[in-house]
């Protein structure tokens, strides 16, 4: 009892100390304006003002402390049950001046009542140390002929359920459970520490592989309802380049651009490279340049490199370079309503096959995507690739896209897609995706 | 065995080359004093309070320009270029920034500036905060801030607790310059407390006057100056304007007889204008943060603008 009656006095004079401090360098200063004032009258309206601020104030700063007594002994009375906590404590307490305002100041702007005045809302505090929780759910439809395609008519692909936090002073942790209908998976789930020295960033776990830009893009946030065909046909496709590794980043400062050099190393079992021996690894290199031409023009460049273990047979291997560029522009005046991009990717595979030679293929797509109004965005896309088994073949297409945003939160995308075949037969569908993400606001890709 | 060899060679490598190059870099750049703390702020008013009591002690940079919409900044690579290199990191808080503020802080690979570290300020903190939603939110409310709106720095009262706050972290980062930190932000104080009562002298007149404005970038400001906004271009918060909301509008103008609508200049103004058609009102560009628009190139002279810009305004319109 006497200890919690203690820490009440010791609140409370620490409340009325605040009070003193904050008024006295204002009430001095309001003196040293009064005198600089000519006219006998303006000073006193400058006086009434500047009490008129004061009282504000105060009042505010009672308010506020009144609410920090109040939740600190709301914590209390959680912490433990018990007579110990009872006696009861004023919502706000006592001033020093017992004639001085009721609980709204008669005169000045300021009418705020205490709870709204609070600058942290108590609800949600249980949340606290709860991660940041959303789930993005990717729906798409597909219309016209394509015999070489397995998409249904309808098809909820994925609902990707993330959690992201701090984990402690020196990491941070994000995970991502892709349910999909192949089941339930964990599409990434890694430590990130962010506190090392010299400009290192490390992550660990399992994780999107840093080769190009398509590849490090979930679903949803590609700017088309699909993946470029040299995706599909050299880098795995939807799932492409994740797998469980190690990625070690570096910035190298220079005064000239921001250049990343990241490299990583798998397990080799994603759906590029794959292998069930532990000494066969699947390395990825990366070096990354990004300059600003202008405060609304950029150019990002990027080179990557990935090489490991195929399956097929001992010392068969795999090879892909990866060389992609992107410009943007988006006006900064006008930037909710205006944007630009333009990305491509070009992409060599060498691929080691069973008792013949290594197959050699080579792909492309070049994206361009204009915003229009604040919610729309149009965009077009070329596509070449060969196969990685068979350079021979060689499928080729083209993409235009039309995507409306109601919202931040979800837009809904249509895209007419044609694709030629090697085998000679030509695609033509139609595309419709709708995408929308409920919980904790996510960082936006750039 | 082999791999892992490999492994640790092109870690090795990698290293090398980053480590020369960053000597080179650093070579480079150490040209100016070591000694001045390296300040990033996400927006330019909070930039502007760090340059007031920082003085030469100081560099600070800002991401979010003035006149672009400072919850749509996209998180460009230059810009964790300078996240990398802060002492001290300036936010605006009550997730204005949560769009792009976590990834450049989660790549800077600076663990001065990482959330909860003695470089980062969230200056929300002792502020004073309105708009704090009570009961359920949902985001069919719109953008909704659930920790209260974050145009705050829009009250020179709480541009006095920011730069308060920013005074009190500079000391703790740099003590040996307290007492510099301490006169720059008094001198600070008593020029704004100046300003404040030629703002409110001009304001005085137009007390209670009634205006529209596009988003709720306002509330601190009319507040303030004891302002009365009786209605939003945007439906809800972050939704653009739709034409049974504009027509309610005009409607709700017409029969309360407002002759003022407030736009930041980052949204298009043909609503505002049709709706100032309609309805006789001005339409008028504040300036809602720093170098919004020319002649706001510090945090006093974005208040002598807006101040002047919207007393001049309501005396044309006889309010």
């Amino acid at each position: 009892m006497r200890t919690w009656s203690g820490f009440r006095n010791v609140v409370v004079v620490v409340v009325v100390g605040f009070a003193v401090v904050g008024l006295c360098p204002t009430l001095g200063q309001a003196q040293t304006t009064v005198t600089k004032v000519v006219s006998a009258q303006a000073a006193e309206v400058a006086v009434r003002e500047e009490l008129d601020r004061l009282r504000r104030e105060f009042d505010l700063l009672r308010a506020d402390y009144g609410q920090r007594l109040a939740d600190l002994e709301r914590r209390l009375a959680a912490l433990g049950s018990g007579p110990l906590l009872v006696p009861p404590v004023p919502l706000v307490p006592p001033l020093p001046d017992a004639t001085a305002v009721p609980e709204v100041p008669a005169v000045g702007p300021v009418a705020v009542e205490p709870a709204s005045a609070a600058p942290q809302a108590p609800a949600g505090r249980t949340n606290t140390f709860n991660p940041d929780t959303s789930v993005v759910a990717n729906f798409v439809a597909a219309a016209g002929h394509n015999p070489f395609s397995d998409q249904p008519s309808f098809q909820l692909s994925e609902a990707e359920l993330s959690f992201r936090s701090v984990v402690d002073p020196y990491a941070r942790a994000d995970l991502y459970l892709a349910a999909s209908p192949e089941g339930l998976e964990v599409e990434e789930g890694f430590l990130t520490f962010t506190s090392l020295p010299g400009n290192w960033l490390v992550k660990m776990g399992k994780m999107r592989a840093q080769f190009g830009k398509v590849n490090t893009l979930h679903t949803h946030a590609m700017p088309t309802a699909d993946r470029p065909l040299v995706t599909d046909n050299l880098v795995g496709g939807e799932e492409g380049i994740s797998d469980s590794g190690v990625s070690v980043s570096r910035l190298l400062p220079n005064d000239l651009l921001f250049l990343e050099a990241t490299g990583e190393v798998f397990a080799g079992a994603s759906s590029v490279f794959e292998t069930d021996q532990r000494s066969r690894l699947n390395y990825v290199g990366r070096l990354r340049g990004y300059r600003d031409l202008t405060e609304s023009s950029n150019l990002d460049i990027g080179g990557s490199v990935a090489w490991g273990p195929t399956s097929g047979g001992e010392d068969l291997n795999r090879r892909l370079i990866g060389v992609d560029a992107t410009f943007r522009y988006r006006p900064l005046r006008r930037a909710i309503y205006q944007r630009f991009q333009a990305r491509t990717e070009l992409i060599w595979s060498r691929l080691d096959l069973p008792r013949a030679p290594q197959a050699k293929a080579f792909g492309f797509y070049a994206l361009a995507e204009y915003q229009f109004a604040r919610r729309w965005y149009i965009g077009s896309r070329v596509d070449r690739s060969q196969r990685a088994f068979d350079a021979a073949s060689q499928d080729s297409g083209g993409s235009v896209f039309l995507s409306f945003w109601p919202s931040e939160f979800s837009q809904l995308r249509g895209q007419y897609r044609m694709t030629k075949y090697a085998e000679g037969r030509r695609a033509h569908e139609i595309l419709f995706q709708l995408s929308f993400g409920i919980g904790a606001h996510g960082a936006h890709v750039f | 065995m082999r791999y892992f060899l490999s492994l640790v060679v092109l870690v090795l490598v990698l290293a090398a080359t980053a480590t020369t190059a960053a000597t080179t870099a650093r070579a480079v750049r150490a040209v100016p004093a070591a000694a001045t703390l390296r300040v990033v702020a996400t927006t330019e008013d909070l930039a502007s309070l760090a340059r007031e009591v920082g003085g030469d002690k100081v560099t600070v940079d800002a991401i979010a320009k003035g006149y672009q919409d400072p919850h749509f900044v996209e998180a460009k690579p230059s810009f964790i270029l300078k996240f990398s290199r802060a002492d001290l990191l300036l936010i605006v808080g009550r997730e204005l920034e949560i769009g792009w503020l976590p990834s450049l802080i989660n790549n800077s690979r600076n663990s001065k500036i990482q959330v909860g570290a003695s470089g980062y300020l969230d200056a929300s903190a002792d502020v004073k905060i309105l708009d704090i939603p009570t009961g359920q939110i949902t985001r069919a409310m719109g953008d909704v801030h659930p920790s209260g709106n974050p145009h705050y720095w829009l009250d020179p009262g709480n541009g006095r607790i920011m730069a308060r706050s920013i005074r009190d972290r500079l000391t703790q980062l740099d003590r040996a310059n307290a007492a510099y930190y301490a006169q720059r932000y008094d001198d600070f104080d008593t020029r704004l407390a100046a300003a404040e009562l030629r703002w409110d002298a001009m304001m005085a007149p137009h007390h209670g006057s009634k205006m529209v404005t596009y988003h709720r970038s306002w509330p601190n400001f009319v507040d303030r100056f004891r302002l009365d906004v009786i209605g939003y271009v945007e439906p809800k918060p972050g939704v653009p304007p739709s034409p049974s909301h504009t027509l309610t509008l005009i409607e709700e103008m017409k029969s309360q007889d407002v002759m003022i609508i407030a736009i930041e200049p980052y949204f298009d103004s043909k609503t505002p204008k049709q709706i100032g058609g309609q309805t006789g009102a001005e339409v008028l560009v504040l300036a809602p943060s720093v170098g919004g628009v020319p002649g706001t190139d510090d945090y006093i002279k974005l208040f002598d603008y807006n101040v002047k810009l919207l007393a001049d305004a309501l005396a044309r319109a006889g309010k």
